[in-house]
C-alpha cells in the first residue's frame, strides 16, 4: 500500500477512516492489554484524528519513511507514542513482531516516543518541544520551495507550557501556511481535569494570527470538513481544536475520571476489547 | 564608574584587545561558509548584533530567522531546519542558552544528534552586566549533556576554523563566541584545528598549564613569563571540552609536578573539574590547581575589573604559574 500519491482526498469516504480508526484502536489495545497501565486513554481519544491525518491529509511513503517530499507529521505528547506505534504498525512501516514490543524492557518502542523509530519525528516526552521544532521545519521546507507541509500534534495540557506559546507566535509572524496544529483537547493532565482555565482555546491561537477550527474529535465527518476548511487560508498557520473523548470507543474507559494514566485490573482487558468491538456496531 | 563599564568591554565584547584583531570572525566565517553551502542557515534570539551573525544576516537574508526574545523557540527552530536538512547556526548569548534553553539543547539536538551548531556569546565573565548575563556555568552544564560537542577557542583564528569544522561535521555543537575585535593569537599560516584534539603549545618539565578559551593566551604569556624564572612551563591549549583529549591531559600531567588548569567559568564542573577526575581516576598523583570562577555571582562590572577581582586576570595567573599558589577567591 502506498499512500504518496493521496490525489483527490474526497476520494478516501467517511466510511474507509472510521475503519481506519477502529482498526488503530484495536492494535492500542492489543499494545496495552496486560501491560496493565498506561496512556491508553489518550490514544483511543485520538485514533480518529490520526486516521483522518495519515490516511487523507498527508503525503506519507510507508516504504520510505524518510522519503524527503513527506509531509512530517510532529506527535509533540510523547506519551501518545501507543497511537503513533498503532498508526505505524497500520502503514507496514513497523511490523506486528515490532509493535507486540511495546513498552517492554529492551524494546525499541518506549512507552514516550523517540525519534529513532522510523516514522517518528521529534522525541516528544519533553512537552512543549514539538510546535517549535515544526516551525523550523516548515522555514526549511519553505526555504526549500518543497511542497511538503508539516502537522503538529499538541495536547491542551501541552499547552500550559511557554515554548508552545513562543513557537505560535513566530509560526503567526512568519506567515507559515505550510503548518497546520492539531490540539487534541481531551480535558484531563496527569493531576487529573485542566489545572489552569485554558478556555477560550480558539481565540488564543486567533490572536497569534492563526486559522482556527474547532470540531469533535472524535467525528470523522467534522474532522474531514475542517481541515478542508483550513485549506482555504493559503496565507496564515492553521490550527485545527479537536474536542476529543479520552478513552473513546470503549464506554468503561470513557466513563473514568481518572483517564490521565489509566490502570486496568488483570482480566480485565479482554472485556474491555469486546467493548470495542460491540461498540463499533 | 559607568563610564568605564560602557567602555570595556561594552555589549559582550571581550575587553581590552592590545595586539592584533579580527572583527566579526564568527560571522564572517558564516557568510563564507554560507556562500559553499546552501544549507547553511543562521538564527538568533534578538540578539543578532551581541552575537556577531549581522555579516550572514545582510548576505542571506532569506536564510536567516530571528525568533525574537525567545531563546527556547530559536533552539527549536534551529533543530527543527535541521531535521529537514539544513546546518542550523543559532546565536545569542550563553547565560540565556544554557540555563533558558537548555532542555531544547539536550533533547530537541543532542538527543537527536541534530545538526544544529548552538553559538553562544558572552561566555564567562565576559559580559557587565552581571549575574543575568555572565554565563559563568555554561560549560558545567553543557559538558553533561551527552552526545554534545563542547568548544571554546582561544581567538579569532582558531573560532573560524571551529566554525568551519563544526559545520562539516554533523551533530550538535556548542561553541563558545568570541565577538568584535576578538584578538589573534595563533598565527593562520600554521594553524590547525581538529575536533577533540588538545594542542601543545609550549613544552615544559615543571608544570603544565591546561588551558581553554581565550585563557590560553594568557597561559602563554604567563609560560614566557615562569621561563624567565627559571620554570619550565608547558602550555596545552584545551579548546574541546568534550569528548576531551584525555591522551593529550594524561600525557602532559605524568610528565610535570604540578598541572595548573585555568578557564572563564566555574572552578567545579568545567574543565578543571574534568582534568582532576581523569587524571585522579587514572591514579596519577600529580597535584592540581584549578584557575577559575568560584560559587558565587559576580558583580556588574567591565571584564577586566572583574578578572582583577577575582583572580583570573594576567598578574593573577603568572603568578599561579610561577609559585603554584593562586590569589584568587
Amino acid at each position: 500500500m502506498t499512500i504518496t500519491d493521496v490525489g483527490d482526498r474526497t476520494a478516501v469516504t467517511g466510511h474507509e477512516l472510521r475503519d481506519r480508526a477502529f482498526r488503530l484502536r484495536q492494535r492500542m489495545m492489543a499494545m496495552a492489554a496486560d501491560k496493565g497501565e498506561g496512556y491508553i486513554a489518550q490514544g483511543l481519544g485520538i485514533a480518529d484524528l490520526l486516521a483522518v491525518a495519515y490516511f487523507r491529509q498527508l503525503r506519507f511513503d510507508p516504504a520510505w519513511p524518510d522519503w524527503p517530499e513527506r509531509d512530517r507529521f510532529v506527535l509533540s505528547t510523547g506519551h501518545y507514542s501507543i497511537a503513533m506505534y498503532a498508526v505505524l504498525a497500520e502503514l507496514g512501516v513497523l511490523s506486528e513482531e515490532d509493535i507486540a514490543t511495546y513498552g517492554l524492557n529492551g524494546s525499541d518502542l518506549p512507552m514516550s516516543t523517540f525519534d529513532e523509530t522510523p516514522g517518528v519525528e521529534i522525541t516528544g516526552g519533553s512537552l512543549g518541544h514539538g510546535l517549535g521544532q515544526g516551525v523550523g521545519m516548515a522555514l526549511g521546507l519553505r526555504l526549500d520551495g518543497s511542497p511538503a507541509r508539516v502537522m503538529v500534534e499538541l495536547s491542551d495540557g501541552e499547552l500550559q507550557e511557554g515554548s508552545t506559546w513562543e513557537a505560535a507566535m513566530s509560526a503567526g509572524s512568519f506567515a507559515l501556511a505550510n503548518l497546520t496544529a492539531v490540539v487534541d483537547c481531551n480535558g484531563i493532565q496527569a493531576d487529573g481535569p485542566m489545572v489552569l482555565a485554558m478556555e477560550p482555546v480558539a481565540d488564543k491561537w486567533r490572536a497569534f494570527g492563526w486559522a482556527v477550527e474547532e470540531v469533535d474529535g472524535n467525528d470523522i465527518d467534522q474532522l474531514c470538513r475542517a481541515f478542508d476548511a483550513l485549506d482555504a487560508h493559503p496565507d496564515r498557520p492553521k490550527v485545527l481544536i479537536a474536542r476529543t473523548t479520552p478513552g473513546c470507543g470503549i464506554p468503561t474507559l470513557m466513563a473514568r475520571e481518572r483517564a490521565h494514566f489509566v490502570r486496568v485490573a488483570e482480566g480485565e482487558w479482554a472485556s474491555l476489547i469486546e467493548e470495542l468491538e460491540a461498540a463499533r456496531g | 564608574m559607568a563610564d568605564v563599564l560602557n567602555r570595556a568591554g561594552g555589549m559582550g565584547e571581550v575587553a581590552e584587545v592590545a595586539g592584533p584583531y579580527e572583527i566579526a570572525p564568527f560571522g564572517n566565517e558564516l557568510v563564507a561558509l554560507g556562500r559553499e553551502n546552501p544549507d547553511i542557515v543562521g538564527l538568533s534570539a534578538d540578539m543578532s548584533k551581541y552575537s556577531d551573525i549581522v555579516p550572514f544576516m545582510k548576505e542571506f537574508p532569506e536564510r536567516y530567522f530571528n525568533a525574537g526574545v525567545a531563546e527556547q523557540n530559536a533552539v527549536m527552530m534551529a533543530a527543527g531546519l535541521a531535521k529537514v536538512g539544513k546546518i542550523a547556526f543559532c546565536a545569542t548569548y550563553a547565560a540565556f542558552l544554557s540555563r533558558r534553553a537548555l532542555d531544547f539543547i539536550a533533547i530537541a539536538c543532542a538527543h537527536s544528534k541534530a545538526n544544529v551548531k548552538i553559538v553562544a556569546g558572552s561566555p564567562g565573565l565576559v559580559n557587565p552586566y552581571g549575574a543575568t548575563h555572565q554565563s559563568l556555568e555554561d560549560l558545567v552544564v553543557m559538558r553533561s549533556v551527552p552526545d554534545l560537542t563542547v568548544i571554546d577557542p582561544c581567538d579569532a583564528v582558531e573560532l573560524r576554523h571551529v566554525v568551519r569544522a563544526a559545520a562539516a561535521t554533523p551533530g550538535t555543537f556548542y561553541i563558545r563566541n568570541l565577538r568584535g575585535k576578538v584578538p589573534v593569537v595563533f598565527d593562520e599560516q600554521d594553524f590547525t584545528f581538529e575536533i577533540g584534539k588538545a594542542r601543545l603549545l609550549r613544552d615544559g618539565t615543571d608544570v603544565a598549564v591546561l588551558s581553554t578559551g581565550f585563557m590560553t593566551e594568557r597561559a602563554l604569556k604567563a609560560a614566557d613569563a615562569a621561563r624567565a624564572a627559571d620554570v619550565s612551563a608547558a602550555v596545552l591549549h584545551i579548546p574541546t571540552i568534550k569528548p576531551l583529549d584525555e591522551a593529550a591531559v594524561l600525557d602532559v600531567a605524568a610528565r610535570v609536578g604540578r598541572v595548573i588548569v585555568i578557564e572563564n567559568g566555574l572552578r567545579s564542573g568545567g574543565l578543571g573539574s574534568a582534568v582532576t577526575e581523569l587524571v585522579h581516576d587514572t591514579g596519577l598523583d600529580t597535584p592540581i590547581t584549578r584557575i577559575g570562577l568560584h560559587d558565587r555571582f559576580h558583580p556588574c562590572a567591565a571584564q577586566w575589573y572583574n578578572e582583577r577581582e577575582f583572580g583570573l586576570d594576567q598578574d593573577a595567573i603568572t603568578g599561579a604559574v610561577i609559585t603554584g599558589v593562586w590569589s584568587g577567591r
